[in-house]
């Protein structure tokens, strides 16, 4: 240190005497270092690696995906039809009602002593002689399509009026909100009633839709599209009204994007996590909605089966059968649950700010 | 451009208003006067530096001259032709901002190469991806960031960084005017520094002309040509830079200065700070007359009856006062 200041021109007694010779200037190398910044990650990806440390989220999206598969494997593997009576080597069998799981019918009883197979009713059969448990995974499908698609009609009517409401603003929006507000306090049940009541006088009975369906279920997905909307385009109107007082909504204006460019590139992206995770936390509330419905008989049509008429329809046998009522009801209440966990996970790991 | 009114200025704003209704409660409405009256021209290549006290209107003037509020009355020329709300896409191109906030003004979804490449897709000003790619890039290393940021998000950036990315974005369409809104004060010193540079070099490169917005004077008499001052929505002094700087007129414009240090402790020492009394009045209940009146050291009786207006002092030296 000494020897180093020694043959420096002493200029201040203060300054740091610096000896300029000690240093270099950097290399074209050495200042790139500066801009080396911490690995690039989308927003998405993140979400995702939240996401998926999330065990109870992980534990709901396995649950959905082992029920999806289950939907769709089991019609090929188990040789009976949702709505076929079983028949053993072609004649009808009246031993074969109310069975327990994995229980066989005395005639079945008798084709397996003969050599023949039989796959077992792994939940059972139904009063009619149906296999429970083909019957349950296709009511879990009709539930789950239901749900699925209820959310659907949600979604889109909901993220359009309410990003028109948000987007337009002033008169547009005032009067657009007080149409929610009103809606919102409709009493969705009874509308429901009195719609399937409605819809059974006037829905032509051999239109295809009407068939599948059934009105009761053609009544449902208009409750939802017509109801169900409200809370989703409420939530997208605020997300929208806070997106459009930030400076990049001007920006695109200055440089002169027109309103479809700018809800296209800069709204959309950005309400988008909302709108993902309301429509997963719609799903099983239009499930449960359905099972409801369904259980109050005024959901699907027989013999199409949905998880709440199946429990609605083991009601009377409680005592003597009681599984099938579980089998249904513990179903539904897996679906809802995984749902509701897997909503809950994508807002905690892309929107935590949603949290309440 | 069958019109004959082709002027000098490339930008001209004439008796521009601004008013903003606000809320008073039950059904009740009153004008916020943002930006009340204000004249100003600037050449092609020219910058015209603005300053005024936080509050006093500076980004209204500047985002009503781009259109982005409809202005309340007052007219906007382009190039000589009158901008409207009809017509002003197609002035889009040639005028461009920097925004204040070099935060909420990018998006935060969208990576370096989409927010500078934005302006391009507006304009449809490139015919392959891997051109628009190019002009990004070409965009980068004008402002001096590095091509590898392309592909990164805003919040991985810092402040400085990302004003950058704001004025390559103004600077995608080639345009022949930016409003500068403080694009510097969210900078620290060091950085500030930087920027202003680059303004310059831009400047001298591309020709263009700046609205350059401030409220540090010694920062807009480095850049700017001319320099105008505002108070509560009025401008009250506009001259050549220098010009400004010695000569200052306007009793308010004499207080900024006061205030601006002095590298000469000699100077400093001489150069007594003149402390304005009162607060701002609110722009929702401004004073009659001259608005600065209430807290002016030489107001008399005529300027609370009748507010001055900017009058020649010679050599283009506009000041709006009935006292000095
Ligand atoms: N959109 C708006 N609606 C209502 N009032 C507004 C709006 N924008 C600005 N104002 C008001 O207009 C006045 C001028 O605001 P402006 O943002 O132009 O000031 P500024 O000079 O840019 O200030 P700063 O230096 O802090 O950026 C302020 O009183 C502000 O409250
Ligand atoms: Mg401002």
């Amino acid at each position: 240190m000494s020897e180093l200041t020694e043959n420096m021109p002493k200029k201040n007694p203060l300054s740091l005497q610096i000896d300029p010779k000690r240093f270099e200037p950097a290399s074209e190398d050495e200042k790139a270092q500066q801009d080396v910044m911490h690995a690039s990650t989308s927003f998405f990806r993140d979400g995702m690696r939240k996401l998926m440390k999330n065990p109870l989220a992980v534990a709901s999206i396995i649950t959905i995906v082992v029920i999806i598969l289950m939907i769709l494997i089991v019609p090929k593997v188990v040789p009976y039809g949702y709505d076929e009576i079983i028949r053993v080597n072609g004649s009808r069998d009246k031993t074969v009602t109310n069975l327990a799981p994995f229980q066989y019918s005395e005639k079945e009883q008798a084709a397996i002593a003969a050599g023949e197979t039989i796959f077992p009713h792994i939940m059972g059969t139904d009063s009619l002689g149906r296999d429970y448990f083909v019957r349950v995974v296709e009511g879990a499908k009709v539930s789950l399509s239901v749900g699925l698609f209820a959310s659907i009609l949600v979604l889109i009517i909901g993220v359009i009026y309410g990003s028109i409401s948000g987007y337009k603003g002033g008169r547009v929006d005032l009067i657009m909100m007080r149409i929610v507000d009103i809606i919102y306090s409709l009493p969705d049940v009874l509308i429901i009633i009195l719609l399937s009541v409605v819809l059974n006088q006037t829905l032509d009975p051999n239109n295809p839709i009407v068939k599948a369906l059934g009105t009761n279920m053609v009544a449902i997905f208009v409750v939802f599209g017509l109801l169900y909307w409200v809370s989703m385009a409420r939530l997208v109107r605020g997300e929208i009204l806070q997106i459009k007082n930030n400076e990049y909504i001007l920006a695109a204006q200055a440089m002169g994007g027109k309103s479809g460019h700018i809800i296209r590139t800069h709204i959309i992206p950005n309400c988008i996590s909302v709108i993902i995770i309301t429509t997963a936390l719609q799903i099983p509330s239009a499930i449960f909605t359905e099972s409801f419905l369904s259980f109050m008989g005024m959901g699907v049509q027989a013999p199409m089966p949905s998880l709440g008429s199946l429990a609605n329809s083991a009601r009377q046998g409680l005592q003597s059968y009681p599984w099938q009522l579980i089998f249904p009801a513990v179903l539904i209440v897996l679906i809802v649950l995984a749902f509701n966990l897997l909503g809950d996970g994508l807002r905690d790991a892309f929107d935590p700010k949603l949290r309440r | 451009m069958s019109e004959t009114n082709k002027s000098e200025y490339l930008v001209e704003v004439n008796h521009l208003k601004e008013y903003f209704p606000i809320r008073t409660g039950w059904g009740k409405t009153t004008m916020l006067k943002a930006v009340d009256d204000v004249s100003f021209a600037i050449k092609p290549g020219e910058t015209l530096g603005l300053v005024g006290e936080s509050g006093c209107g500076k980004t209204t003037v500047g985002r009503t001259l781009l259109h982005l509020y409809k202005p309340t009355d007052g007219e906007i020329r382009f190039n000589g032709e009158l901008v409207t709300s009809k017509n002003v896409h197609k002035f889009r191109k040639d005028m461009q901002m920097v925004f204040q906030d070099p935060y909420s003004s990018l998006d935060p979804r969208m990576t370096v190469e989409d927010i500078i490449g934005e302006p391009l897709d507006v304009h449809k000003l490139y015919s392959t991806k891997a051109e628009r790619h190019q002009k990004v890039l070409d965009l980068m290393s004008l402002v001096g960031l590095n091509a590898e940021h392309a592909t990164r998000y805003i919040h991985e950036f810092s402040g400085g960084q990302r004003q950058r990315i704001g004025i390559a974005r103004a600077l995608a369409v080639n345009p022949k005017f930016i409003v500068c809104d403080e694009p510097v004060s969210a900078l620290d010193v060091s950085i500030q520094a930087q920027v202003i540079n680059m303004f310059e070099e831009l400047r001298e490169k591309l020709g263009v002309a700046y609205l350059f917005i401030a409220h540090d004077l010694l920062i807009v008499h480095h850049i700017s040509d001319r320099i105008a001052v505002m108070y509560l929505g009025h401008m009250v002094e506009m001259a050549e830079a220098d010009e400004l700087n010695d000569n200052p007129i306007h009793p308010y414009t004499l207080s900024l200065l006061s205030a601006v240090p002095v590298p000469d402790p000699e100077k400093a020492r001489a150069n007594k700070r003149i402390i304005l009394e009162g607060d701002v009045p609110s722009p929702l209940n401004m004073p009659s007359g001259c608005p600065f009146r209430t807290r002016c050291r030489f107001a008399t009786e005529q300027c609370a009856k009748e507010r001055p207006a900017l009058t020649d002092r010679g050599n283009g030296h506009m000041v709006a006062c009935w006292n000095k």
